[in-house]
C-alpha cells in the first residue's frame, strides 16, 4: 500500500507548532514510503510563511488561502478539507483544542473511521490499522484497530512521536484555495481573550515545575519560576507553600488544591504526601528532586535527583538553555 | 408615722391628683410593654418545635448556676465584675422600683414582709446597690465609650457600631439610681428638717449624699424633688422596660429563659426536625434552614438573648484565622433581620432565603464546629446547632464548595473521604512487623474493637497513630481486632456538614459491623469518632478514649515508662475540641502524660475549656476557606511557643497533622515537635 | 430553550485504582465505583443554569446498560427535567460513532435548541459530541467553558484554548456544544436528592425504537485488549556530579516533552 497521508499543519500567525514536525514521523509509522502531504490553512503573508516552513519538511504542501481564516475555525476547515482531500486520504490531526473540534466531525463528514489522541502505532497490515491510546488518564492503554480502506481520520497526541527536525525536504507549494471552495460557518470567531498574568491555570499546563516546603523561602519560588520559563511550563506548589503564602491558592496542585494532568511533573523540595500526589492525574513523567532519599515522592516518581534544590535549579536552569 | 412631705399618690395639681398619671404611666406602660412582647413572640411561634421541658432540675441549676450565679462572667474579668454588680443591682432593686410605683397610687405602700427589719436590712442593701450600679453604670460607659475593647468593634460590613445603645442604656439606669435616690433623700431630708422620725441611710450611698445636699433647702424645694423624682423614675422605669425589647438589652427579660431551656448535652447536633423520625424524613419538603421560621423557637430565643459582648468572637478560632465568620454576627444579624421583618408595628414581611440575604455561604463553611463559643456564652446561647442547620440547608440546596464535593462523593461510594479503596483501609497494618492485627467481624471475634476511623487508615502520617494503638493494645495483653475494611467513616464531620442521610447511610453501617464483631466495647483514638460513636451512635457497646484507656492501665500497673530522655523537651497539650470541650476529657490525657517520669510540662494560656482549634477535623482539611489569613494550627503553633513549649502533644489525628502543619509553616520546623499520645507512650514503654 | 444533555456513566477515575483483568480484555470492574462522567456533570450544571435564566427545560440522555439509570437520576436530581435511557446490548460493543448515531436519533425525535456532552469521558476520546454535530448537520464547538445568550438564534461562547487563553465565538443555534469542566460550579447532589427522584418513569429505547439497525452502529473501530506499558519500581536516582546529573536530567525531558 502506498497512499497521500495528509498532515494537518497548525501555525500560530506564520509560526509552526511543534505538532507539525511530529506529524511526518506519525506518518511514516504509518507507511514509511507515503508521500506526506502538509495541508497549511490560512491567509496572507503568515500563511506563506508557515508553507515555506513546513516545506522544509513535508515534500508536498498545500496551501489553502482564505481571507476568513486569519484566525483558524474549525467549522470552517472541516467543510473546506471534505472538499479538497481525495477519497481513501489518511488524514492526521494533533489532538489539540483544535484537533479536537476539528476531527470527530471531518470523520462523519468523509465517512471515514476515526482513532483520536493516538500515541502510538502498533502496526499496520494492508489496510488494518492497529494504533495505541491510552484510557483514564493513562492508567491503562489500550490497542484499537480499524480498517483504513476508505481512508481514516486520526489525531496525534503531541509530544508522542519525535519531531524531525532535518529540514531535509524543499516541499513544493501547490495552492489548492479554489478547490476548497467558499464556505460559510454558523460559527463565527470574535477574538480570544488571553490568560490574565498570574492567573494561571496550572490543570491545563503540560509541564509543571511544582514547589514545596523544600524550597526554603519565598525567594527561592524565583528559582522554579525561571526554571519553569526555560522549560516552557508552569509553576504550582504543593500546600505549604499556599500556606506560608509565597503563591497563590489557584497554584496548588492537590486534595485540597489542582488536579493536574501535565506531561512533566518536576516535583522540587516536595515529600509527596498523598495529598498532593493526589492530584496529579495522567500519569505524567514524574522528576523529584529532594534532598531526603527517602521522601515518599521517590516512590511515584519517575526520575530522582538527591540535590539541595536551591543549589540544583540553577543548574539545570542553565543546562536547558543551552539546550534550546 | 407622721411624714413631713405630701406622698406622691396624695399630691394635686390645679385640682387634678397626680395619682392618676401613676397610674396612668403603669398603665401605658406595662399596656405597650405587652403588646410588644406579645409581637415578639410571633417569630418564635412560627418556629420549628424543640422539646426543652425535660429534665427540669438541671436546668433549674443552669438557672441558678449561670443566671442568678453569673457562672460565665467572670472569664472575662472587668466586663464580668461590672455585669455582676449591674445585675445584683436589678436583683435588688426590682423590689424596690415595683414598690415605687405602687406609692404612686397607694401611700406608704410597703410589700408585705418587708415592714419591718427585714424592710431595713433591705433599704439598706438597695440603696447600696443603686450606689455601686451607678459606679458600676459610670465604669462600663467609660471603658465602652473610650477605652472601646477590640472585642466590642463592628466591621463596617456588619453595619453601624453599637455603642450609643450601649451608653445609652447605661445612662437610663444611671438615671434611674440617681432619681430612686433622690427620691428617698428628699424624704429623709424633709423628715429631718421637720425633726421627725427619719429612715436610716447608709453612709455614702446615693441617697445619703443627696440627703445631705438637701439638708438646707426649703420643704416646698424638697416636695418638688420628691414629686418629680418619682415622675422621672416612673417614666424612665416604663421606658426602659419598653425599650428593653427592642435591642441587646433583651437579655434582661429573656436570659433566664434562654438558660434554663439551654442544651444540655455536648457534642450532640439536633435532630434534622424534632418530632420526625428517620424513617419520615423523606416526607420533609426540605432539610435544614433556608428561610428564619426554619429555625427552633429555641434559636429565636437565643437570638434575642444575645448581650453583644463579643466573647464568642473573641475565642473564635474562624474569626481569629480571618474567615468570613464572626459568631457574634450570626447572631446579631439575625436578631436585626428579626426586628425588621417582624416590626412591632406595622406589617410582618414575606421570608427570604437567609443564604444571600443575611449569610454567605463560606461564611456558615467556615465553622470547625469546635465549641468554643458555645462554651464562652454567658447567657448560654447555641451555635453549632445552627450552624449545622443552615448547611443542611445549603447541602439541601445543592450548594456546596466544590473541594467538599468530591469527599463527599467519596465518603458516599467509598466510605472514606479521599476516595481510597476500601481494600486498602486496613493496608497500614502490614507494616507492623510482629504483631498480627486481627479483623474481626461475623467470622473473627474480640472483646475490644479498635474504631480506626478514615484518617487514621488512610493518611500516611496518621497511620502512626494507629500502629501505636496497636502497640499500646498488645502491650497491655488486650483481646483486640478491627473491622477492616468493614469499617466506614464514622460520618461524623458529615454530620456536622450537614449531610444526614449519608451520616445515617454511614452510621447504620458502621453499627452493623460493630454489632457482627461482637466485641464489648469499643476504644478509639480519634475524638470525632469517639464523638461520633458516644453521641450520634445507639445500641453500640461503651466507647473509650484510648488516653481513657492507657489511663486505666497505667492505674491497674499495666504500662510502666522509661523517662524522658531529653531534658531540653517542655512539653505542652493540646485539647481537641472534640476530646475536651464537646466530651469534657481534659485530665486523663494530663495525667498520662505526668505519669511519664521526667517529663516537663507547661499549659498554653488557651487550655482545656479554653484550646483552640486546630483548624478542624474530617472534611475541613478538603475545605478552602476563599478568605484566611492564617491558618488555625499556624496560630496553635506560636501559642505553645508562646508558652515556651517545644514539643506539642496531641490526640487527634487531624490536630496532629494541622499541627505538623503549622509548625513546617511558621519556621519552627525542628524547634519544636508535634506528636500524638499514643506515639509518646509507644516511645517511653517499658516492653516487658 | 430546551436543552439536551449526553451523559454517560464511567468509572470514577479519582475514587479508583484501575487495574487490567488477567487476560487483557478489560479493566477489573469488581472493585470499581461509578459515577457520572464530570464534564457531563459540568454541561447538566450549565443548561440548568440556561433554564432557570430563560426557561425551558432540560432532559438528560445516556446510552448505557441497566445500571446507567442512577446517573440519569443523579442529574434529575439535579434539576434536568426528563431522562432518556438507550439501553440495549447491540450498543455495548459499539464504537465513538454508533453512540452519536443513536444520539442523533434521539434528538430527531425531540425539538432541542441546544444540544450539549461533556468535553470528554475518562474512558472516552473526546469525540462523540463533534460526531453528534457532524451527523445532525449542526454548527459545533468543542471544549466551551463560556456561553452566554445573545438572542433566541445567537449564542456567545468561549472555547478553552491552549495557554489557558479563551477563544470567543457566536454561533447560530441549534448547535452542539461540548462542555469543558470549571464553566460553571456543579451543585452538590445529596442522596436524598437521589432519592426524591428514585420513583421517576425513565423511559428507555432500544434500537429499534431509534430506527436504527444493528448494522448502523457496528464499530468501525474496536478496541482489541487493554495493557499498562511497563514501569519501574520507584524512581530511577541519577547519579554523578551536579553538571552531569542536570545533563541527564535535560536528556530526559526532551525525550518526554518536557521542555518546549
Amino acid at each position: 500500500m502506498s497512499k497521500e497521508i495528509f498532515a494537518y499543519i497548525e501555525h500560530h500567525d506564520g509560526v509552526l507548532d511543534d505538532s507539525a514536525l511530529e506529524l511526518i514521523n506519525a506518518a511514516k509509522k504509518i507507511d514509511e514510503s507515503a508521500n506526506v502531504v502538509a495541508l497549511v490553512f490560512g491567509t496572507g503573508d503568515n500563511l506563506n510563511k508557515a508553507c515555506e516552513e513546513a516545506a522544509k519538511t513535508y515534500n508536498t504542501v498545500w496551501k489553502i488561502d482564505k481571507a476568513d481564516l486569519a484566525y483558524p475555525n474549525a467549522e470552517l476547515i472541516r467543510p473546506m478539507l471534505v472538499n479538497i482531500l481525495p477519497k481513501g486520504s489518511v488524514c492526521l490531526v494533533p489532538h489539540d483544542t483544535f484537533g479536537i473540534d476539528l476531527a470527530p466531525g471531518l470523520s462523519v463528514k468523509m465517512d471515514v473511521p476515526y482513532i483520536p489522541d493516538v500515541v502510538g502505532i502498533d502496526k499496520v497490515e494492508g489496510d488494518k490499522i492497529v494504533a495505541i491510546r491510552q484510557e483514564f488518564s493513562g492508567q491503562v492503554h489500550t490497542h484499537v484497530e480499524t480498517d483504513m480502506a476508505n481512508g481514516i481520520v486520526i489525531t496525534i497526541r503531541p509530544g508522542t512521536f519525535e519531531p524531525d527536525e532535518s529540514k531535509g525536504a524543499s516541499g513544493e507549494i501547490v495552492d489548492k484555495s479554489a478547490d476548497a471552495g467558499d464556505v460559510e460557518a454558523k460559527r463565527k470567531f470574535i477574538e480570544v481573550k488571553e490568560a490574565e498574568a498570574g492567573d494561571v491555570d496550572i490543570t491545563q499546563a503540560d509541564i509543571l515545575v511544582s514547589v514545596g516546603r523544600g524550597i526554603g523561602e519565598e525567594e527561592n519560588i524565583e528559582l522554579a519560576e525561571e526554571l519553569a520559563e526555560a522549560l516552557g511550563g508552569v509553576v504550582s506548589c504543593s500546600r505549604p507553600v499556599v500556606d506560608a503564602k509565597w503563591l497563590d491558592h489557584s497554584r496548588q496542585v492537590g486534595t485540597s488544591g489542582k488536579t493536574v494532568k501535565p506531561k512533566v511533573y518536576i516535583a522540587v523540595g516536595i515529600s509527596g504526601a498523598f495529598q498532593h500526589v493526589a492530584g496529579i492525574k495522567g500519569n505524567p513523567f514524574i522528576v523529584a528532586i529532594n534532598t531526603n532519599p527517602k521522601a515518599p515522592i521517590f516512590q511515584v516518581a519517575d526520575v530522582g535527583v538527591v540535590e539541595d534544590c536551591i543549589e540544583f535549579l540553577p543548574v539545570l536552569t542553565e543546562k536547558v538553555k543551552e539546550m534550546k | 408615722m407622721e411624714m413631713a412631705l405630701t406622698p406622691v399618690a396624695k399630691v394635686t395639681i390645679l385640682g387634678i391628683p397626680l395619682s392618676l398619671f401613676a397610674v396612668l404611666i403603669p398603665l401605658i406602660g406595662i399596656s405597650a410593654f405587652c403588646y410588644i412582647m406579645a409581637r415578639r413572640l410571633i417569630p418564635l411561634a412560627k418556629a420549628q418545635p424543640d422539646p426543652r421541658f425535660d429534665r427540669p432540675k438541671q436546668r433549674l441549676k443552669y438557672v441558678l448556676k449561670f443566671w442568678l450565679g453569673q457562672y460565665k462572667q467572670p472569664r472575662y474579668l472587668v466586663a464580668g465584675v461590672i455585669h455582676i454588680v449591674i445585675f445584683a443591682g436589678f436583683l435588688i432593686l426590682s423590689i424596690r422600683s415595683t414598690s415605687l410605683v405602687i406609692e404612686g397610687f397607694k401611700p406608704h405602700f410597703v410589700f408585705p414582709g418587708l415592714g419591718g427589719f427585714l424592710g431595713d436590712v433591705y433599704n439598706f442593701l438597695k440603696d447600696y446597690a443603686a450606689t455601686f450600679v451607678l459606679i458600676a453604670c459610670i465604669v462600663a460607659g467609660i471603658r465602652r465609650g473610650i477605652f472601646t475593647p477590640e472585642r466590642y468593634k463592628v466591621p463596617p460590613k456588619y453595619g453601624k457600631d453599637h455603642t450609643f445603645e450601649a451608653i445609652f442604656v447605661l445612662g437610663l439606669i444611671g438615671t434611674l439610681m440617681i432619681f430612686e435616690s433622690l427620691y428617698s433623700a428628699s424624704i429623709v431630708a424633709a423628715q429631718k428638717q421637720q425633726g421627725l422620725h427619719a429612715e436610716f441611710l447608709p453612709p455614702l450611698t446615693l441617697s445619703w449624699i443627696f440627703a445631705k445636699m438637701l439638708g438646707g433647702t426649703s420643704k416646698g424645694f424638697l416636695q418638688f424633688i420628691n414629686t418629680t423624682s418619682y415622675f422621672i423614675h416612673d417614666s424612665v422605669f416604663f421606658f426602659f422596660l419598653c425599650f428593653l425589647p427592642f435591642g441587646k438589652h433583651f437579655h434582661v427579660i429573656t436570659s433566664i429563659f434562654n438558660v434554663f431551656f439551654a442544651k444540655l448535652d455536648r457534642g450532640t447536633v439536633k435532630p434534622v426536625k424534632y418530632g420526625v423520625t428517620e424513617e419520615e424524613l423523606d416526607n420533609l419538603p426540605y432539610f435544614g434552614v433556608k428561610y428564619l421560621e426554619d429555625f427552633t423557637w429555641k434559636n429565636i430565643l437565643d437570638f434575642y438573648t444575645c448581650v453583644d459582648c463579643g466573647r464568642c468572637a473573641d475565642v473564635c478560632p474562624a474569626n481569629a484565622a480571618g474567615r468570613p465568620l464572626i459568631p457574634r454576627f450570626l447572631t446579631i444579624k439575625a436578631r436585626e433581620y428579626i426586628f425588621d421583618r417582624f416590626p412591632v408595628l406595622g406589617e410582618i414581611k414575606p421570608k427570604e432565603p437567609l443564604i444571600g440575604t443575611i449569610y454567605e455561604e463560606d461564611e456558615i463553611w467556615s465553622c470547625t464546629t469546635c465549641g468554643s463559643c458555645e462554651e464562652e456564652c454567658p447567657v448560654l446561647n447555641e451555635y453549632i446547632n445552627k450552624i449545622v442547620d443552615l448547611r443542611r440547608g445549603m447541602v439541601d440546596e445543592g450548594m456546596v464548595p466544590q473541594t467538599l464535593q468530591k469527599p463527599l462523593n467519596a465518603l458516599a461510594k467509598r466510605g472514606n473521604p479521599y476516595g481510597k479503596m476500601e481494600k486498602k483501609r486496613a493496608e497500614w497494618t502490614k507494616s507492623l512487623e510482629d504483631i498480627d492485627v486481627k479483623i474481626i467481624g461475623k467470622k473473627a471475634q474480640a472483646e475490644t474493637l479498635y474504631f480506626v476511623d478514615s484518617a487514621t487508615s488512610y493518611d500516611e502520617r496518621a497511620n502512626e497513630i494507629a500502629r501505636a494503638v496497636v502497640k499500646i493494645l498488645n502491650a497491655c495483653g488486650e483481646d483486640f481486632g478491627i473491622l477492616g475494611k468493614a469499617e466506614k467513616d464514622s460520618g461524623h464531620e458529615v454530620r456536622r456538614f450537614g449531610e444526614e442521610m449519608l451520616f445515617l447511610t454511614l452510621r447504620d453501617q458502621n453499627i452493623d459491623a460493630i454489632l457482627n464483631s461482637g466485641c464489648k466495647r469499643i476504644v478509639t483514638a480519634d475524638p470525632h469518632a469517639y464523638n461520633a460513636l458516644k453521641k450520634d451512635y445507639d445500641g453500640i457497646p461503651p466507647v473509650e478514649h484510648i488516653s481513657e484507656y492507657i489511663l486505666r492501665k497505667i492505674n491497674e500497673g499495666k504500662l510502666r515508662f522509661k523517662p524522658i530522655e531529653d531534658p531540653n523537651l517542655v512539653f505542652t497539650y493540646h485539647d481537641p475540641c472534640y476530646l475536651g470541650r464537646h466530651n469534657l476529657i481534659y485530665d486523663a490525657p494530663r495525667k498520662v502524660l505526668d505519669a511519664i517520669p521526667g517529663l516537663k510540662r507547661v499549659e498554653m494560656e488557651r487550655h482545656k475549656d479554653r484550646s483552640f482549634c486546630c483548624g478542624g477535623g474530617g472534611l475541613m482539611l478538603f475545605y478552602e476557606p476563599p478568605e484566611e489569613e492564617q491558618r488555625m494550627g499556624q496560630i496553635r503553633v506560636k501559642m505553645a511557643n508562646e508558652a515556651g513549649a517545644n514539643a506539642i502533644v496531641v490526640c487527634c489525628p487531624f490536630c496532629l497533622t494541622h499541627l505538623e502543619d503549622g509548625v513546617k509553616t511558621t519556621g519552627f520546623e525542628g524547634k519544636i515537635q508535634v506528636m500524638d499520645l499514643t506515639e509518646l507512650i509507644v516511645k517511653q514503654l517499658i516492653i516487658e | 430553550m430546551e436543552i439536551l444533555v449526553c451523559v454517560k456513566r464511567v468509572p470514577d477515575p479519582a475514587e479508583n485504582e484501575i487495574e487490567i483483568n488477567s487476560d487483557g480484555t478489560d479493566i477489573e470492574r469488581d472493585d470499581l465505583v461509578y459515577s457520572v462522567n464530570e464534564w457531563d456533570n459540568y454541561a447538566v450544571e450549565e443548561a440548568i443554569q440556561i433554564k432557570d435564566k430563560v426557561g425551558g427545560s432540560v432532559t438528560v440522555v445516556t446510552v448505557g446498560d441497566e445500571e446507567a439509570d442512577e446517573v440519569l437520576r443523579r442529574e434529575m436530581a439535579m434539576g434536568a427535567d426528563k431522562g432518556i435511557h438507550i439501553n440495549d446490548e447491540t450498543l455495548e460493543e459499539t464504537d465513538g460513532l454508533g453512540v452519536a448515531k443513536a444520539l442523533k436519533a434521539v434528538v430527531e425525535k425531540g425539538n432541542y435548541d441546544l444540544i450539549l456532552t461533556g468535553a470528554q469521558a475518562d474512558d472516552g476520546a473526546a469525540q462523540v459530541g463533534g460526531m453528534l454535530a457532524a451527523l445532525l448537520d449542526l454548527p459545533y464547538a468543542s471544549l466551551v467553558n463560556y456561553i452566554e445568550i445573545i438572542d433566541d438564534n445567537t449564542l456567545k461562547i468561549g472555547r478553552e484554548i491552549e495557554g489557558g487563553n479563551q477563544e470567543i465565538s457566536e454561533i447560530k443555534l441549534p448547535c452542539v456544544l461540548s462542555i469543558q469542566t470549571g464553566i460553571n460550579e456543579p451543585r452538590y447532589v445529596g442522596i436524598r436528592g437521589i432519592r426524591k427522584v428514585a420513583g421517576v418513569e425513565i423511559p428507555e429505547m432500544e434500537l429499534s425504537d431509534l430506527g436504527l439497525s444493528e448494522d448502523e452502529v457496528a464499530p468501525r473501530v474496536k478496541r482489541l485488549d487493554y495493557f499498562i506499558p511497563e514501569m519501574g519500581e520507584g524512581a530511577e536516582i541519577l547519579e554523578g556530579d551536579m553538571e552531569e546529573v542536570a545533563e541527564k536530567l535535560v536528556e530526559l525531558l526532551k525525550a518526554k516533552g518536557g521542555i518546549k
